[in-house]
């Protein structure tokens, strides 16, 4: 039995008359029962003409329109088969295969085991590995005019009643669509999110609205191709009058001629999220592609000689890649290297256990001379963001070669190992200034050593604050940098060679080889 | 590519301003002998303006009095605040805004101007305090200002402006000149 009370009768009636289809009228009398929606949607119709013929109230016939025939239905429920129940079934399929002037055929044909399975073939043919399954439908605008205009139907009926509906108490296209679709994909399936577009069928409810004056809700934006979006529909009707509405929409709305056509089906995957930690070998490597003015620069980044094999193992689509600071394109990373996380986008394969990843990285390994890795691993989106708590804490580690412009003996610059958490204050590096706001900041040396090389070079070692820009300690950036190593030593210098020798973030967690 | 890394243990490696940035110059600024003015550009399209080596307050052992970067009543360059990472309130200066005015001990004047066109990032307060950072190093620490040209300008700035080699030929013929008599 349909969950309808007495008082549903007229606006069933209506609705019907209307050319409704049955999921609709559900809809509209705020039917939240999912199993109503996911039977057969003639045995649904059979049984609301039956509710509205059964009443005592004959006065109902009255307003019934010529598709509803109230006596021939109860024949043929009640009688066996005959030639006027033949023709009755006749009737019904007509009415069947009317598309529905509210849903557009969306809740009939688009919406049902057909549909499902070519879905999920869909799915199928991109071969997933997931465990759960999400399904979502994309709408066409229009389809907020015709509810709005049916609605306006109603509300008059109800109004006559003295009934108080609150309209978000109906059911909404979306969601009874969900209701009835998502058991029948995930029958055929198991788990991954499924996007169901259903796309544009004509332009008459955009002429309703060039006729109004809510231009005001149709701004071109940039991006978006057209400006009948579904946001900005939605938010005209709510501004609409009611009777400005009904001046230039016909309520009920128009028979259609045809149905919305599905558009595509779309898979998505949840990303996956992969860390570990880098060496780069290399003086003529950026981190990531170095583009001016459109143009590349150098042939390869650190990200895609890691990104390559990580995406073709997960089969995704795309990445996004960070990491706990960076190195300029000439500076190297030694020692444990430097923590970096990757976001997989739309990965195909999400599952890969301890020896695979251990093969993975040995994949990375081998592809290239230029970089490593290590402590490759599967993390969650959540343990990323560890990553970068509290990175201006952390201290990193490094080794510059120092050229002197005076000459310079090995006593002159021992007494640089003595100092201890040096305060410099460093205004933005002129080199990173053009994307970088000015300011001055302050940046903490905690210890230096110094190795001696020749009269004119030295290695220096340096225990720094997490961002403190070295190069320009060393050279000192037109004095931008205060105190720095040409005011300690008394002598122009600069920095030749820069090695970063640890970056101390205990994240990832290390695995051993 | 390879990568094999080249130690250069040599002390002929080039300073930080030829590593980094192209020098440009404007030459007897204003119609005025001399008083030439060096733009260093970086690769990143910011540029700090420097008194070139052959200007009038680098010669005969000149010392300077005072710099004052308030050019006007109401304008001092030393009130410009740029915030955010679009530079904001930065103020807007066209090829020929004094930057500066520098008094020499002889009570000689010199107007130092932006050169280009580009909003001002900052001038060189520590000159104030130390003017004789101007003296010792007219190209690093005794820059003057920081300028950085409209992202659609970065190019065309510099056709006005007068590459390394057409300065020094300027200067080199400068030198023929003077020596001959008049
Ligand atoms: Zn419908």
């Amino acid at each position: 039995m349909l969950p309808l009370k007495e008082k549903d009768k007229p606006i069933v009636q209506k609705l019907l008359s209307a050319g409704c289809c049955a999921r609709c009228v559900l809809r509209f009398c705020c039917v939240s029962v999912q199993a109503a929606y996911r039977k057969p949607p003639q045995d649904t119709l059979n049984e609301l003409q039956a509710f509205i013929s059964s009443t005592e109230n004959p006065k109902t016939q009255d307003s019934a329109s010529p598709p509803e025939d109230p006596p021939s239905k109860r024949a043929k429920l009640e009688a066996g088969p005959s030639e006027e129940d033949a023709a009755a079934a006749v009737k019904l399929k007509d009415e069947e295969s009317r598309v529905c002037v509210v849903c557009l055929g969306i809740l009939q044909d688009l919406c049902g085991p057909a549909q499902a399975l070519k879905v999920s073939e869909t799915v199928k043919a991109e071969k997933y590995e997931f465990d759960t399954l999400v399904l979502s439908v994309s709408l066409p605008a229009q389809l907020c005019v015709r509810e709005h205009s049916c609605w306006l139907h109603v509300k008059k009926e109800l109004r006559e009643k003295s009934i108080a509906v609150d309209r978000d108490d109906l059911i909404q296209v979306k969601e009874a669509f969900k209701w009835i679709m998502q058991g029948l994909v995930a029958k055929e399936l198991g788990g991954v999110a499924v996007v169901t577009r259903v796309g544009d069928r004509n332009e008459e409810e955009k002429e309703l609205f060039n006729a109004t004056t809510c231009s005001d809700c149709f701004k071109p934006t940039k991006n978006k191709q057209s400006v009948f979006t579904r946001m900005a529909v939605v938010k005209a009707l709510e501004k609409i009058a009611d009777a400005k509405f009904l001046k230039h929409y016909p309520s009920p709305p128009a028979q259609p001629t045809s149905s919305c056509i599905p558009q595509d089906v779309q898979c998505l995957h949840m990303s996956v999220f992969v860390a570990g930690r880098y060496n780069k070998f290399c003086r003529s490597l950026p981190q990531t592609p170095w583009v001016i003015d459109g143009e590349r620069r150098m042939e390869s980044s650190v990200e895609e000689l890691i990104a390559a094999p990580v995406l073709s193992s997960f089969r995704s689509d795309g990445f996004n890649f960070s990491s706990s600071g960076r190195e300029d394109v000439d500076v190297r990373t030694l020692g444990n290297g430097r923590p970096f996380a990757m976001e997989l986008l739309n990965p195909h394969r999400s599952r890969l256990s301890r020896a695979e990843m251990k093969q993975l990285q040995e994949t990375i390994n081998k592809s290239s001379d230029k970089i490593r890795v290590r402590d490759l691993q599967i993390v969650t989106r959540e343990a990323m963001s560890r990553m970068k708590e509290g990175e201006e804490e952390k201290t990193k580690s490094y080794t510059a070669l120092i050229w002197t412009l005076k000459p310079i003996q090995r006593e002159d610059i021992t007494f640089i190992d003595d100092i201890k958490d040096l305060t410099l204050d460093q205004k933005t590096p002129l080199r990173v200034l053009h994307r970088r706001a000015l300011a001055v900041r302050q940046r903490v040396i905690h210890s230096m050593n110094t190795r001696f090389l020749d009269s004119h070079h030295f290695y220096l070692g340096l225990k720094t604050q997490a961002g403190t820009y070295i190069k320009e300690f060393v050279h000192g950036d037109f004095g931008r940098t205060k105190p720095n190593l040409c005011e300690l030593l008394r002598t122009d210098t600069d920095i030749l060679e820069l090695d970063v020798e640890s970056v101390d973030v205990d994240w990832p967690p290390s695995i051993p080889e | 590519m390879d990568c094999v890394e080249q130690k250069d243990t040599e002390a002929n490696a080039p300073s930080v301003v030829d590593r980094y940035y192209t020098r440009w110059y404007r030459a007897d600024l204003k119609g005025k002998t001399c008083e030439d003015h060096c733009i260093l550009q970086h690769s990143n399209r910011i540029c700090v303006i420097t008194l070139a080596h052959t200007h009038p307050i680098l010669q005969d052992g000149r010392i300077i009095k005072s710099i004052n970067y308030q050019i006007s009543n109401g304008c001092s360059r030393l009130n410009n605040k740029v915030s955010g990472k679009s530079k904001r309130g930065g103020q807007f200066l066209t090829d020929f805004a004094p930057l500066c005015r520098i008094t020499c001990t002889d009570e000689t004047e010199y107007t130092i101007y932006s050169c280009i066109r580009g909003r001002l990032l900052e001038v060189n307060e520590n000159i104030l305090e130390t003017p004789n950072l101007l003296l010792e190093k007219p190209s690093t620490e005794g820059y003057i200002a920081v300028i950085l040209p409209k992202f659609e300008e970065s190019k065309s700035i510099t056709e006005n402006l007068l590459s390394r080699e057409e300065f020094e030929s300027i200067v080199a013929k400068r030198t023929v000149d003077q020596s001959q008599p008049t």
